[in-house]
């Protein structure tokens, strides 16, 4: 292996790929060259390090100097003073402190002792295109104790003591999930791992795959090992083409290594793991209509019971699990249960993995223990809200989870309280808006969603997703009545009864929180005010498109 | 939606049999029907129904099936599009970070409607759901490009380049 004086980790996240961190590398490479630097210093591209809105994202080790918004001008400075010179360039420095960064004279400051990194211990630490340095991180080490020193029994009862749950957002027991299908009984089983991501304001599963997809390839061989399954998918969103490349370049370097295939670490199991591409449809993040769109199908949903754990992908057994829960698995195995249970709270343990974005002055990617607070998050790592304004309401798990106020602003971060506030953890989106929005704005927009990823299949959920856009979009013109939003609540109740699928069930969720906690808002929306000055009287036709869009 | 002049006879021999090849890859596959579909559609960036015949054909599914995968999809076309795709993000956290004003300047610039092709035939606009690049938020993909904390001034000089 070759030494190097200095490495420099140019993040490869797509949020900084947007920034333009592609040409900072390549400009940061020719320079280095150009300097006959290149046998003294390493240029990585490695996945997420976190705070997106900052990009791109240089670090220069081992010093730990985090450099932000680093544009070509940034780039020849850093060479020229940092990397020739050995003169840190403060005045370019991110002033905030990034939890997978360890600097030469570690002084942490609150910031860093709130984050905790399972799932990301090496995103945005390790090249994601190099197997090696993944195995150098005791990658593949809990697939080779799993292989050969535990029973598919050991490593069920591992994950169910853990107390993992589904990350994807319904929050399932993953350990029992596993059992399930192995007890079983079939000549073939799979495992999906749902890398899909819709949920609007949800980046995890992107970052996750971009900047360390091995850990998400030995989540679930080990996953194969547990049910008896040999063949697994990746089924990943079209858009994604950064993940779909990295992912399969990761699968090819296992293959290589002979990590997939036959016969692995010499037990007996064989394993394998494709890739499927999406196609743009939120639905198809549901378990059932992914298996479809697997098969070469529309995504539309498909009735449940059967479950895929017993008649899943070609009416065989299957385990579909969220690309975060599959990354906790080799942590897990590796460390046990016990130790995961060291993090987060009893009933929830671990960590989650969310993703901050609206108006907060921090966002982007970040991993805490369950039970964190709200405003730990929000005003800690996120740094508060921008512009001198004031918090209004933050929407937890994504457009299906629920609107929160003020009050909820001290309750803990974990799928019990979510619950009794009305909301859930979900996919880990957290969309934090300020006093600037207009709730009746915010639940058009929500609503629109709805109305256009319904798929179409269920009556309730295609009519009624089309029907609140239309009852919404008469309350942001002042022309609804009290009549008009006890249908909008009627409505979402028999969606919830009677829709096919969690799409339509779950409107009720923000429609409801919204009701219950914006309340005076909404009603003085009935009375011809915006305290916001966002609503007019009159249409606002290039939102107002209720029939159209759907 | 704009027109796309000449889209009606863009169908010729040489075109079909370039689907068939791509199509011939995945013979005896169905399954992986929506694949296909990506593959040929980035020929011509749409799926002209003739080509969705010679896609049935040769997985041997059902005309019926394939026009159905290919009109559920919001990444697949069925109607001529622009030589770039233009895909523009309205879901709730690029809404509050600014997005309509992105999206009403957009058009403005291209002089074309959501859903519609600029005049050159050059961009097709496309409203969709959360592209998860929220952190950047407000945010569009051009192809397969990503672009991101867009304000209406940024567009300019991002449509230049693909002039
Ligand atoms: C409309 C809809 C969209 C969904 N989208 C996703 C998604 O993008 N990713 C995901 O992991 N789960 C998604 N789910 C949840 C899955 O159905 C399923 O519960 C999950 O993949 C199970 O994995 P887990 O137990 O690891 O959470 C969605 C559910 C519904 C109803
Ligand atoms: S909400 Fe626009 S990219 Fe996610």
């Amino acid at each position: 292996m070759e030494f190097y004086r200095s490495h420099v980790l140019v993040c490869g996240g797509s949020p900084c790929v947007a920034a333009g961190c592609r040409a900072v590398r390549v400009e940061i490479e020719r320079l280095v060259r150009e300097q006959g630097l290149d046998r003294e210093v390493r240029v990585v591209e490695t996945g997420c390090l976190g705070p997106c809105d900052q990009g791109p994202i240089v670090v220069v080790y081992p010093e730990g100097t985090v450099y932000h918004r680093v544009n070509m001008g940034a780039a020849r400075e850093i060479v020229a003073e940092h990397l020739v010179k050995g003169r840190p360039v403060t005045r370019l420095q991110y002033a905030g402190e990034l939890p997978s960064v360890s600097t030469a004279d570690d002084k942490r400051t609150d910031y860093f002792q709130i984050q905790k990194r399972i799932v990301l211990e090496n995103v945005g630490l390790i090249d994601p295109e190099s197997i090696e340095e993944y195995i150098a991180r005791d990658g593949y080490l809990a697939l080779g104790t799993a292989l050969t020193n535990l029973r598919p029994a050991d490593v069920i009862e591992t994950v169910k003591r853990s107390g993992l749950r589904g990350r994807g957002g319904a929050a399932f027991p993953s350990g029992a999930k596993l059992e399930f299908t192995a007890r079983t009984e079939s000549d073939q089983k799979y495992i999906i791992c749902n890398a899909d991501e819709g949920e609007p304001g949800t980046f995890k599963d992107r970052l996750i795959l971009e900047g360390d997809p091995h850990k998400v390839i030995e989540g679930m061989i080990i996953m194969g090992y547990a049910v008896g399954a040999t063949h697994g998918y990746i089924y990943i969103r079209g858009e994604y083409y950064i993940s779909i490349e990295r992912i399969e370049r990761a699968i090819r370097q296992a293959r290589w290594l002979g990590l997939l295939g036959a016969n692995l670490f010499g037990s007996g199991f064989n394993f394998d793991i494709e890739v499927k591409k999406g196609a743009g449809a939120y639905v198809c993040g549901e378990e059932t209509a992914l298996i479809e769109s697997i098969e070469g199908k529309r995504g539309i949903p498909r009735r449940k019971p059967p479950y895929p754990g017993t008649s899943g992908l070609w009416g065989k057994p299957t385990v579909v699990n969220n690309v975060e829960t599959i990354a906790n698995i080799p942590p897990i195995i590796l460390n046990g249960a016990d130790w995961y249970r060291g993090f987060g709270t009893s009933t929830s343990p671990g960590t989650k993995v969310f993703t901050l974005t609206g108006n907060v002055n921090n966002r982007g990617l970040i991993e805490v223990p369950m039970g964190i607070t709200l405003r730990e998050v929000i005003y800690g790592i996120g740094g508060g809200i921008p512009d001198g304004r004031s918090f209004k309401m933050a929407q937890t798990g994504g457009t299906a989870g629920g609107c929160l106020a003020e009050a909820h602003l001290d309750m803990p971060m974990d799928y019990e309280s979510m619950q009794s506030a009305g909301s859930a953890l979900g996919s880990g989106a957290l969309l934090i808006i300020d006093d600037s929005h207009c709730i009746v704005d915010v639940a058009c927009s929500l609503l629109h969603f709805f109305a256009h990823e319904s798929c179409g299949q269920c009556t309730p959920c295609r009519e009624g997703t089309t029907r609140l856009v239309q009852i919404f979009d008469k309350l942001r013109q002042f022309r609804a009545t009290q009549a008009d939003l006890d249908l909008a609540m009627e409505l979402a109740t028999v969606m919830l009864r009677s829709s096919l699928c969690a799409l339509g069930q779950s409107v009720v969720v923000p429609l409801g929180t919204i009701m219950q906690h914006f309340e005076g808002e909404i009603q003085a929306h009935l009375h011809g005010k915006c305290s916001v000055g966002l609503c007019h009287g009159a249409c606002d036709c290039a939102e107002g498109r209720p029939a159209e869009n759907v | 939606m704009t027109a796309v002049p000449g889209a009606a006879c863009q169908c010729d021999s040489d075109f079909l049999s370039q689907v068939e090849r791509i199509a011939s890859m995945y013979r005896g596959k169905p399954e992986d029907l929506v694949l296909a579909l990506h593959d040929v559609q980035a020929l011509r960036n749409y799926l002209p129904r003739e080509a969705l015949r010679v896609v049935a054909r040769v997985l041997d599914v059902p005309e019926s099936r394939v026009y159905g995968v290919a009109t559920f999809y919001s990444m697949f076309s069925t109607k001529p599009r622009g030589r770039h795709i233009i895909r523009i993000c309205e879901s709730a956290p690029c809404h509050v970070m600014g997005a309509k004003e992105v999206i009403d300047s957009l058009l403005d610039q291209l002089g074309v409607e959501m859903g519609g092709t600029t005049a050159d035939c050059l961009f097709t606009v496309e409203a969709t759901s959360c592209l998860g690049v929220c952190g950047v938020a407000p945010a569009l993909m051009i192809d397969d490009e990503v672009y991101g904390n867009l304000v209406p001034g940024d567009l300019f000089e991002i449509l230049e380049r693909y002039k």
